[in-house]
């Protein structure tokens, strides 16, 4: 790809929404994940006797329900990654390789 | 390899017949067990008639090393399952929540959380930019030859340490639950995977690991199922009945001594969060798709199969707890006579085994064995085919053979020579570590490919900054740091060595070797003022429109 190309892609709007667009929600999901899985650590870490907190009469605790609903919770993000990148982002890359003819 | 096939095939099932015989009255093996035997023989069976399949299907090195690029989402993201599920995370996790319960949990979700990121900031660039290997895209804008050295020392590095542990404990298992003699369990581990690998490449590979997903997730299903079913269905009963009979009682529904400090916990963290996205074998299978939309769909499948399988693992830890613990049947009356309480035969790493048992008789417990051997043929094989291809396409075809165009054939034929002088290592190592603490093992592995592999991928993709001077040495000083707090920490330095204490206190040097190996890249990458360091963050907007849009990116190939 020679300077011009590379200037070319760079100026089309929809290459730059597609990439501000991807990059802001894939940073998002990636924060959220990382937020979550190091509140699970840091609880662990410094303070285990609150996942140790019962729920109602019987014998759950806090910590189950939450350790699987960190399981889920991946799933569900990937998932929902998966819905938009594949749908509305590949349609706009699917728009931006057209427009750029040649290059692509 | 038509013929060759028909000679290995009954030898293979020969050899496992006579050994078979010669075992009878060894105390720490486990009497001969017919059914699993059978079962693991249609296993075998199985796979080599797909990898006699699948070799008359690879004829270009992309066949050998990406099965063609042609693998689907759905495919695929069975096959990482397959690939990432290895015999100790399903035998170790219900084990470890069978002896702690909830730390048993802290574990699986550490092993998880990695894949959403993976998915979101990696695979799809991962697809766009590289061919056969991660180094690919490590190297896409910088030098080859240095780069390439360095991601290929990182491969082998993971991949040979990781192939140590899982030998050591496929000797061991196949030992307890077939009755077969270490050695020849090791030797037969390795010569199944050098035949998958050398003849039937990444397709063989990738089929070996689907049916081997397939038969885990359903053998761990219907355990599950059955310890459910037996308290109608209720999981507070379960947990009632599991805290009844366990010693540690209540302490067993929240966290235990497995994470101990900050420092500890977040360096743990650390390491198999970043560790799984520098796994080489793992990357390796994001170019066995056709595109990035394949690429993504394959992790999300992958973290669906993964997660399912650590709440499976979860509820059979806890279904032990209640079908294994104090049964008479599985209890080591001869290690419960020198240290009391209740041990089982063959320690805490067989409560998945004996559960089968307790859950399903002698024949489930047959399959679930030969479900395990399947697995570690299935990990070793992924294992062995991405060390052999750092060895043929990045040392060989683009270090050693710079000068002038690569023969494709002969790559092929390097890469086939590279499996079978790794698999026989990989047997002699196995042999040589059997009496050897071996702990610190994947450990490393993780924080190898944490500190080395990772950094040097993650920027490469990332950082327009990044200069292959910074890559080399920040990279290496990674690795090295990695290495050597390892050394120098409780595992190696105080259990291995017998020293007082350790000099490095933490067991997990992730934390503090990522730190370095970033740090290092960043500082020798900004203060690198050559013209060829200029060079090369120019093309970094060049290689990032790539990886956006995947313009220029390797296809599936057309047969």
């Amino acid at each position: 790809m020679t300077k011009e190309q590379v200037e070319q892609v760079k100026n089309n709007p929809k290459y730059q929404k597609l990439v501000t667009e991807r990059s802001k929600f894939a940073w998002t999901l990636s924060i959220i994940m990382l937020v979550m899985y190091y509140a699970f650590i840091m609880v662990i870490a410094f303070d285990p006797s609150l996942f140790g907190t019962k729920i109602g009469d019987g014998v759950m605790t806090v910590g189950i329900p939450v350790g699987i609903a960190i399981i889920f919770i991946s799933f569900i993000l990937a998932g929902i990654y998966v819905k938009r990148a594949n749908g509305e982002f590949d349609q706009l890359t699917k728009e931006v390789r057209e427009e750029l003819g040649d290059i692509a | 390899m038509k013929k060759l096939l028909l000679i290995v095939l009954p030898l293979l099932l020969s050899v496992a017949a006579v050994a078979s015989g010669t075992i009878e009255g060894e105390i720490e093996k486990q009497p001969l067990n017919v059914s699993a035997i059978i079962m693991f023989l249609l296993f075998v069976s199985g796979t080599l008639g797909i990898t006699y399949w699948a070799a008359k299907r690879t004829k270009t090195a992309k066949d050998f090393y990406t099965a063609g690029g042609g693998i689907t989402g759905l495919q695929n993201g069975m096959a990482i399952a397959g690939d990432y599920m290895s015999a100790a995370s399903f035998l170790g996790i219900s084990g470890l929540v069978y002896l702690a319960g909830y730390d048993g949990l802290i574990y699986s979700i550490g092993f998880l959380v990695g894949w959403p990121v993976i998915l979101f900031l990696i695979s799809e660039r991962l697809r766009n930019l590289g061919k056969y290997t991660f180094a690919d895209v490590a190297a896409y804008r910088l030098k080859q030859a240095p780069i390439r050295t360095l991601a290929a020392f990182g491969s082998i590095a993971t991949v040979i340490l990781y192939l140590i542990a899982q030998m050591v404990g496929a000797g061991k298992l196949i030992q307890l639950l077939f009755g077969l003699p270490y050695e020849l369990a090791v030797v037969l581990v390795g010569a199944l995977m050098i035949l998958y690998v050398t003849f039937g490449g990444m397709l063989a590979t990738t089929w070996v690991q689907i049916i081997k997903a397939i038969l885990l997730l359903s053998g761990a299903t219907f355990m599950a199922f059955a310890v459910l079913s037996h308290f109608g269905f209720s999981i507070e009963a379960m947990f009632e009945a599991a805290v009844k009979v366990h010693p540690k009682h209540e302490a067993i529904m929240a966290p235990g001594g497995l994470v101990s400090d900050p420092i500890s916990a977040i360096s743990l963290g650390i390491a198999l969060m970043f560790g799984t996205a520098g796994l080489p074998h793992i990357l390796m299978r994001f170019f066995t798709v056709a595109d990035a939309k394949e690429a993504r769909k394959s992790v999300f499948y992958a973290t669906g199969f993964i997660g399912y399988f650590y709440i499976l693992t979860f509820i059979i830890g806890f279904g032990a707890i209640i079908m294994v613990l104090n049964n008479p049947e599985y209890l080591d009356l001869a290690k419960q006579a020198i240290s009391g309480g209740s041990p089982i035969l063959g320690g805490k790493n067989m409560a998945a085994i004996h559960l089968s048992h307790a859950v399903g008789g002698n024949f489930f417990l047959g399959f679930i064995s030969a479900v395990a051997f399947a697995t570690i043929l299935a990990v070793v094989s992924g294992l062995t085919l991405a060390g052999a291809s750092a060895i043929s396409h990045d040392l060989y075809a683009n270090v050693f053979n710079k000068h002038g165009e690569v023969d494709e054939a002969k790559e092929m034929k390097v890469s086939k020579i590279a499996t079978v002088v790794l698999g026989i290592v990989t047997i002699f190592l196995g042999i040589a570590f059997e009496q050897q603490n071996i702990a610190f093992v994947v450990g490393l592995a993780f924080a190898i490919a944490a500190s080395a592999n990772f950094p040097v991928l993650f920027l490469s993709m990332f950082w327009s900054k990044l200069t292959t001077r910074g890559a080399v040495i920040g990279g290496s000083l990674g690795l090295a740091t990695a290495i050597l707090l390892v050394i120098l920490g409780p595992i190696v330095w105080v259990q291995i060595f017998g020293n007082e204490t350790a000099i490095f206190p933490y067991k997990y040097p992730a934390l503090f070797s990522v730190t370095v190996a970033f740090v290092g890249i960043w500082f020798f990458s900004i203060t690198d003022n050559s013209d060829t360091a200029k060079a090369e963050r120019e093309a970094f907007e060049a290689q990032d429109i790539r990886s956006q849009t995947g313009i220029g990116a390797e296809g599936a190939s057309e047969h």
